[in-house]
């Protein structure tokens, strides 16, 4: 094994100091002077209805208010992935809480005043607040105009349906598959929506000033997602790309939330109303629930046949997807399922159908794990009960089918070399999965669950990152680029990269969240992809200031440049041992010649990267012949839980997860996205639930109601273990890794329940109260 | 508007404050400190976090009128001398992740070792389940507290 010296350590974060100081400054947190103005949204009171009026008279009267806007003040859609949404509600509003207008005044308190005073007349519609009723013959269309939407080409709505998108997957023969098989199973998995629950609220400030340029601060995961989609949607009012700049400091969590465009389009639109002046944007913790994106609902209907040996022989999963009021994100979280949700397996058979369907709920979008989760629950669920009824042990059955390297994917590309066997093997060893485990209070019961994972970064084909590498005098870099650092560590990682190669100490190189007039293109920071995206174009912007560095050497020292080496911030040569010259000696001032003469200058890396292989061109009605995805991330889990009979309650002794990173760039912060990913997936099998009232209206938008763990309810133990199968083209091997290590969650406790107590659940949350009513249930029955 | 001192990170601080002012709106937008944030505004995530004399206390549930003749610190006081040992530990250990939690976190971290300086586990999780975090797990939070302490 190659040694390295930067990468595959520990290395402190590049930020830690910043944020253990109190000096880390959030959106919030930038002072704007007292020429900052307040917007305050007002929301409509209904899921569904025709928006026929509104009068601002009044508002417009409130001392101190400068401005209210309205949709007719924007009539223009945007979204990123299909353009179905609107700065605010235009002629129908399709959510409860949906933005209809704003107030912009010199305090908050005359906004939310003024706000108060808007008068809106609407004629309510039928609403419909789950996917079943909204894919019913004749049910009413939630977005009349779906079909005339622009789009990414590899979306395929159903016209004047609720249907937004329908992903298929059909591969070999699922009727001769199940004829074939010795045992089927079909259930249906219902798991309900989620909210992401950053502690930092949503927060956008903007400035149009009086020179036409549009500047936007704004908490955000897609810094140049969002220049992108402001300057398109605004271009009707003069605006283009280069006149805008989006600034991001420090996130206070993303998970999704923050990704694409959401509520800063808002500050951006109302900015060029009130010229010259910064205007602030603040979301709250109730908006933060029911006007962002939330994690999409799904009922999945799963129907897998096997041989008695547990070979899979067919798979059938149809998907009906809760996406709420707009899909332009959550639609390719529904697409991103479809071409996945055969789960990690060998599946020759395979009839997949993932339906986007428009609700009136709030707009679904992307979540840590993009869908994988969801379908994760069900898949693994029926995985466990397929074992149960053939005996066959659980761990086992995963192994005889786990997808190989070269195996063909559910759209018949070739599997990526990965290390699924090797993370079943560790995990089943760390648990000490054969172990019979006892309780000897009889009020408890104990039980073992296991659960694989897998998922792939879901990405436009020409998603794409670059980078800019500086010298500085002293040879300390600034390393730019585009990707945020969402609290994952990813700034880290990049200069651990570029020190690896210019073995420069990380600590030499300094990496800040961006700015887009300073920093490089970067798609976004979602997928899991910029260890591996960014980092590739990392990796080549060093390599490139190492290759200006060797031509500089060769061309004045007269050195062959193949005996050139870089080490300790020093160019040394294999052939002459006593040539070393250090970096800060020539990177910004050159190398002086013996006639006086300098040569050089000051040494900048470039680089840029785009999965070039990929392509989203497909049969439609089989999705076959693509290759839309650049490799999965995969590995296992297991879990070990008590469960108090009498209350329900599930106590989780020890979780082992294995993930296969391909190369751990940094092992602290791998580890540290495994337990903070297992905690927030424990979160969503046993804590949190959203309730919604018959109007469609979030009951329970704050942490009083919505629960998320506290320190107090961490497992007693989490085991993270580190598999490294190379990732072929990932900067020294890596591949993402950071949604993951929530998906098997789960689908594990559901799995270490029913092991306990002979319980299965088909739905999320299990929560103690479901727990113990079905253990009553269980006993009458008896 | 009323006068009210108090001290603020060791300095003497006069100000003018609204009856309804919240000591979080008074830190932030009147006396620019900035490390205590805004997760919820009703008490439930203690993002914002402050120490008054020696307790913790979340500043968005408490009126600034309350605080008069108070000593108040945030963590930008106590990083004014540099970072103290358990911060150090803290930034060693790579424990926070998007570090919004952090500021509070760190806040009733100092006040439990203030107390008690070799707490157990329970003490640790106790003395910060009024501290939400949805990136850490709070794990390496309650180790590197626990290391901490074993350290000296
Ligand atoms: S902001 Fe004070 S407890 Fe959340
Ligand atoms: S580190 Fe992000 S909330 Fe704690």
């Amino acid at each position: 094994m190659q040694d390295y010296k930067y990468i595959g350590h520990s290395a402190e974060r590049v930020d830690g100091i910043e944020k253990v100081s109190g000096a880390a400054l959030y959106t919030d947190d930038l002072e704007f002077g007292p020429d900052l103005l307040y917007a305050e949204i007002v929301e409509g009171p209904h899921a569904h209805a025709m928006l026929n009026s509104i009068d601002t008279s009044e508002a417009e009267k409130v001392p101190d208010v400068l401005a209210v806007v309205t949709g007719k003040d924007f009539p223009f859609n945007f979204g990123l992935y299909m353009k179905d949404r609107y700065i605010f509600a235009q002629d129908r509003v399709r959510f409860y809480g949906e933005q209809i207008a704003a107030v912009v005044a010199r305090t908050p308190i005359a906004a939310q005043k003024a706000a108060k005073l808007v008068k809106v007349n609407y004629t309510p519609l039928p609403k419909i607040l789950d996917p079943l009723t909204a894919i019913q013959e004749g049910a009413d269309l939630i977005h009349p105009e779906l079909k005339n939407y622009d789009r990414v080409p590899w979306f395929f709505p159903t016209p004047d349906t609720n249907i937004a998108h329908h992903r298929k997957i059909r591969k070999g023969d699922v009727d001769k598959g199940f004829a074939e098989a010795d045992y089927v199973l079909e259930d249906t998995y219902e798991v309900p929506r989620y909210s992401h629950c950053a502690i930092e609220y949503h927060a956008a400030v903007a400035k149009f000033d009086h020179s036409g340029r549009l500047t936007v601060w704004a908490s955000s995961q897609s810094p140049h997602t969002q220049r992108n989609l402001f300057a398109n949607a605004l271009a009707p009012l003069g605006i283009r790309h280069n006149d805008v700049r989006v600034i991001v400091p420090h996130v206070g969590g993303g998970f999704g939330s923050k990704a694409g465009v959401t509520m800063e389009i808002i500050a951006a639109a109302i900015a060029m109303k009130v010229q010259g002046h910064p205007v602030k944007v603040m979301w709250n913790r109730e908006r933060e629930f029911y006007n962002t994106y939330q994690r999409l609902g799904v009922i999945a209907k799963l129907k897998i046949g096997v041989k008695k040996d547990g070979s899979i022989t067919a798979l059938k999963h149809d998907l009906y997807w809760d996406a709420g009021a707009y899909v332009e994100y959550a639609a390719n979280v529904v697409n991103a399922v479809g071409l996945s949700a055969i789960g990690p397996y060998r599946v020759e058979n395979a009839s997949i159908d993932s339906y986007c369907i428009y609700t009136n709920l709030p707009p679904g979008g992307p979540y840590r794990g993009f869908g994988y989760s969801e379908f994760l629950f069900g898949l693994e669920s029926h995985m466990d009960r397929i074992a149960q009824h053939l005996g066959i042990d659980p761990v086992e059955i995963r192994r005889r089918n786990a997808i190989k390297e070269g195996e063909l994917t559910a759209y018949g590309a070739p599997m990526n070399p990965n290390g699924l066997l090797q993370a079943i093997d560790r995990v089943a060893e760390e648990v000490r999965w054969h172990e019979k485990l006892t309780s000897n209070d009889p009020n408890i019961a104990i039980g073992k669950g296991f659960s694989l994972f897998w998922k792939a970064p879901a990405m436009p084909p020409n998603a794409s990152s670059s980078c800019f590498l500086k010298f500085n005098e002293d040879a300390s870099i600034n390393l730019l680029v585009s990707g945020m650092d969402l609290g994952q560590g990813f700034l880290t990682v990049m200069a651990q990269i570029a020190a690896e190669v210019l073995s420069i100490p990380t600590s030499k190189i300094r990496t800040e969240n961006p700015d887009t007039d300073r920093n490089p293109y970067e798609w976004q920071t979602v997928a899991s992809h910029v260890t591996w995206g960014c980092g590739n174009a990392v990796h080549k912007a060093a390599i490139d200031a190492r290759e200006q560095i060797f031509d500089l050497i060769e061309r004045t020292k007269h050195l062959p440049r193949e005996t050139l080496y870089l080490e300790d911030e020093m160019v040394k040569c294999t052939t002459d041992p006593g040539f070393e010259l250090l970096l800060k000696d020539f990177v910004i001032y050159g190398i002086q010649m013996e006639d006086g003469t300098f040569k050089g200058g000051p040494i900048i890396g470039r680089g840029s990267f785009m999965p070039e292989f990929t392509s989203t061109i497909s049969d439609p009605e089989t999705s076959q012949g693509g290759h839309p995805n650049v490799h999965y991330t995969v590995g296992a889990a297991a879990a070990i839980v008590e469960i108090d009979k009498q209350t329900g309650k599930v106590r989780i002794k020890k979780i082992v997860e294995a993930v296969d990173c391909g190369k751990a760039l940094n092992p602290s912060l791998v580890k540290g996205q495994i337990v903070g990913g297992i905690m927030q997936g424990i979160s969503t099998v046993l804590y949190e639930e959203m309730k919604f009232d018959h109007r469609g209206k979030m009951l329970n938008p704050n942490f009083t109601d919505y629960k998320i763990p506290t320190a107090l309810d961490v497992p007693d133990e989490i085991i993270p273990i580190i598999i490294e199968v190379p990732q072929p083209d990932g900067p020294f091997g890596a591949r993402g890794m950071g949604e993951h290590t929530m998906i098997p969650v789960a689908p594990m406790i559901a799995n270490a329940i029913d092991n306990a107590l002979g319980l299965r659940i088909t739905s999320m949350p299990i929560t103690a109260e479901k727990v113990c009513l079905a253990l009553l249930k269980k006993e009458k029955k008896k | 508007m009323k006068k009210n001192v108090f001290s603020l990170n060791d300095e003497i601080r006069s100000i003018y404050i609204n009856p309804n002012e919240t000591l979080l709106e008074v830190l932030r937008d009147k006396l620019g400190v900035k490390s205590p944030k805004c997760g919820c505004d009703s008490g439930d995530c203690g993002a914002c976090t402050v120490l008054i004399d020696g307790k913790s206390v979340r500043s968005c549930l408490i009126l600034a009128i309350e605080v008069d003749g108070s000593t108040i610190s945030t963590l930008e006081g106590i990083s004014k001398d540099g970072l103290s040992p358990l911060q150090k530990a803290f930034h060693e250990h790579n424990v926070f992740q998007c570090g919004y939690c952090a500021p509070g976190m760190i806040l009733s971290a100092t006040e439990l070792l203030k107390k008690n300086p070799h707490p157990s586990e329970h003490d640790i999780k106790e003395a910060i389940a009024g501290n939400l975090c949805r990136c850490t797990g709070y794990i390496p939070v309650i180790e590197a507290i626990l290391d901490f302490t074993k350290k000296d």
